[in-house]
């Protein structure tokens, strides 16, 4: 099969979704994503519109911009004013909106911030410029956890002393735990996220359909395979089973990526971390082991402003699926994506700028 | 908020530079040829209509496969000229050089400036010099002007737009983003796709000379289709549904945004045009498209499907149907 052609045939999505139909849900089932990418999948191919009325599809703390807190932006704002400091990061990061103001803003009033779409062409550019200390703000989940331990492992290797990392990193699992325990959860089925469990393994997962008894699949990113994901969750609610299953064959492994996981556990150690719309939960987050610790920019001493939440910003109750970003007082009219006031609203995988930009009504304008 | 500062943003030829535009622009020199925002103003001067227009070129690199900063500048300013219906006949360049740029490299600009401009039949009749010191511009600023008579060849149909009407794109699209993205330093891409930077005004001179069909063109630059398609509707307050997949994109270009996650139609273009075409006459507008060296890949991608919202929507590949918007914020600073 061709991913970009086969995987994306109408003909095949069609039946698919007649299939579903024929299923014969009686009440409305709501099925959640957990990863960015599948969120931005599901809305840029209009998925939507093409399943029965009774499958709601709901995004949850999926987006790794999206459940970064504010501190962590509020400190690479403070560490951008240090003279000697380049931050480097992914492209979306620079415009998330901290207590006050965005690294973006930051950049437009002179602070060296670089945008790079990998680790490592972050420290090639640290290796070309040694006179610069040179931040990487490490975000996502386990997916950017082993790159960017293999970054670090590069950047020890060659001797490169002015990287740094300030990490931000996260697994899922924890976070998964906290909010299906949560008594107000109504999630029905949940997308088990495709990369995340690539190195993770389907086993990680086991829990929340054996403690919850909430049906999981791990999917791909196609829309075929979304749908034939979605196909097998409503199978499982129909039948009233709840057991972790895998679409997304051709790259998923029960163990997962073993090496890969060997890679994150020699460089990471689990630590508490923030999570927007959460709270702090506890092990959900990695930080460098203490023998890496001079590659850590939390170890820069700065000076912070005092955290501020956006008292009207509805990301936290997006994340956890509590509301649909148009339940928002902001959304469209104040948070745009040209005016971002939550971080669900920056993110090309964020619920909100989905929403906003691939919904079928005209928001705000 | 007095605070506020210009962010890359605001000219990234999304929802920031459209504000920025109105609200600032627009409203401080505001006049009926200006306020359509249109690629070009069209002046009426005794018997005569003329079309007036102006552009500057930043892109970074200054050399990519398939041009350089100097043919952009000339291809640029002469396709908005086009897509007006007007001739290009003059040009105007304004150089700001880096003190240390090499004179070499300007050579090469120029010459590719002067062999672009020559090639299209248009004459750089008037230019400016200014040189700022080391750190103070990055190498070379252009700036061109462009003074076109209209029409060309029989020019834009004076018809309105109306439902049944279709949208046509003269080519593959996405190909100048793509190639400025992969050659830019710090993103180890390997790629062949070169940028399309080209002059329209053979191709929409082709056209305009033998039919009559055509009721609107833009030229998709930053922002791309989706920005080129959402202006349309909005000016017009048109309803649009394109295809998905009736859209030509390199295999190429569609395989580096999947990897890195952007949209081919939020990618701009230097050598396409964006028409809305007659329903009786597509056919024919599209076979002269295809027999022209810049329009073999020509596709009909959608329809005009009514009138009221203003609103672009686009059917997956999937087979769903969703709103398109123009892109927000910054999506590659320095494009062209």
């Amino acid at each position: 099969m061709e991913p970009l052609t086969d995987f994306r045939d109408a003909h095949v999505v069609r039946q698919i979704a007649q299939e579903i139909a024929h299923l014969g849900l009686c009440s409305p089932v709501r099925l959640m994503e957990v990863c960015g990418g599948h969120t931005a999948a599901i809305y840029r191919h209009a998925l939507h519109d093409l399943l029965p009325p009774e499958v709601k599809l709901i995004s949850g703390p999926g987006c790794p911009v999206c459940v970064t807190s504010n501190d962590f932006i509020d400190q690479a704002i403070s560490l951008s004013t240090l003279p000697d400091v380049s931050i480097t990061t992914f492209g979306d990061l620079i415009r998330v909106p901290g207590s006050t103001r965005s690294l973006a803003d930051m950049r437009a009033r002179g602070a060296d911030v670089r945008v790079f779409y990998s680790s490592a062409d972050a420290l090639e550019w640290a290796k070309a410029h040694a006179e610069r200390i040179v931040v990487f703000m490490g975000i996502g989940f386990e997916t950017t956890a082993c790159t960017l331990a293999a970054t670090l492992a590069e950047a020890a290797r060659t001797k490169i002393g002015n990287f740094r990392l300030l990490s931000a990193l996260k697994t899922m699992p924890e976070a998964l735990r906290i909010l299906f325990a949560a008594p107000d959860v109504q999630v029905d089925g949940l997308i088990l996220p495709g990369h995340v469990t690539t190195i993770v393994g389907l086993d990680a997962f086991e829990f929340i359909a054996r403690d919850f008894s909430i049906p999981c699949v791990v999917s791909g990113f196609e829309p075929v395979d979304l749908m034939e994901t979605i196909l097998m969750l409503c199978r499982q609610i129909a039948e009233e089973r709840a057991v972790v299953e895998n679409q997304y064959r051709r790259v998923v492994r029960k163990q997962g990526n073993v090496r890969a996981q060997e890679v994150i556990r020699e460089m990471f150690e689990p630590c508490n971390m923030p999570w927007r719309g959460f709270g702090v939960i506890p092990e959900s987050g990695l930080r460098l082991r203490t023998t890496y610790s001079q590659w850590d920019a939390a170890n820069i001493s700065v000076e912070l402003e005092p955290p501020q939440e956006d008292a009207a910003c509805r990301c936290g109750d997006v994340l956890r699926g509590r509301i649909h970003p148009t339940q928002c007082p902001l959304f469209g009219e104040v948070c745009t994506p040209d005016t971002p006031r939550g971080a669900c609203m920056v993110s090309a995988e964020g619920a909100c700028s989905a929403v906003y930009h691939f919904s079928p009504v005209n928001h705000g304008r | 908020m007095d605070d506020k500062v210009i962010t890359l943003g605001h000219g990234a030829g999304g929802e920031a530079m459209r504000r920025l535009i109105k609200e600032l622009f627009v409203k401080e020199f505001s006049n009926p040829l200006l306020n359509t925002l249109a690629d070009a103003a069209i002046v009426k001067l005794n018997q005569n209509q003329l079309a007036f227009t102006t552009d500057s070129y930043v892109v970074k690199p200054l050399e990519f496969p398939g041009g350089n900063i100097g043919k952009l500048a000339v291809c640029g300013t002469i396709n908005d000229l086009v897509v007006m219906g007007a001739r290009p006949l003059y040009l105007s360049a304004g150089f700001i050089l880096e003190e240390g740029f090499p004179i070499r490299t300007l050579e090469r600009i120029v010459t590719s400036m002067s062999e672009t401009a020559r090639a299209a039949q248009v004459e750089i009749v008037a230019g400016d010099t200014k040189v700022v010191p080391v750190g103070e511009c990055d190498g070379i600023f252009i700036n061109t002007a462009g003074l076109g008579i209209c029409p060309l060849g029989h020019g834009l149909s004076e018809s309105p737009i109306t439902e049944g009407d279709a949208v046509v794109i003269s080519g593959t699209i996405g190909d100048h983003g793509i190639a400025i993205l992969a050659a830019r330093e710090g993103l180890a891409l390997q790629t062949t796709i070169e940028s399309d930077c080209a002059s329209l005004h053979d191709l929409i001179g082709s056209v305009l000379n033998e039919l009559r069909g055509v009721k609107w063109m833009r030229d998709p630059t930053r922002g791309g289709l989706a920005a080129a398609l959402t202006e349309l509707a909005e000016s017009q307050q048109c309803d649009i549904l394109i295809r998905e997949a009736a859209i030509p994109v390199q295999d190429g270009v569609k395989a580096i945004c999947e990897l890195l996650g952007f949209e081919p139609l939020h990618l701009a273009n230097e050598g396409k045009v964006v028409m809305v075409v007659d329903s009786s006459e597509v056919e024919r507008v599209v076979a002269l498209l295809h027999r022209h060296a810049l329009g073999h890949a020509a596709a009909v991608i959608g329809r005009i499907t009514g009138y009221g919202k203003g609103v672009v929507r686009i059917e997956t590949e999937a087979g769903g149907i969703r709103r398109l918007h123009r892109p927000a914020g910054e999506l590659l600073p320095r494009i062209c």
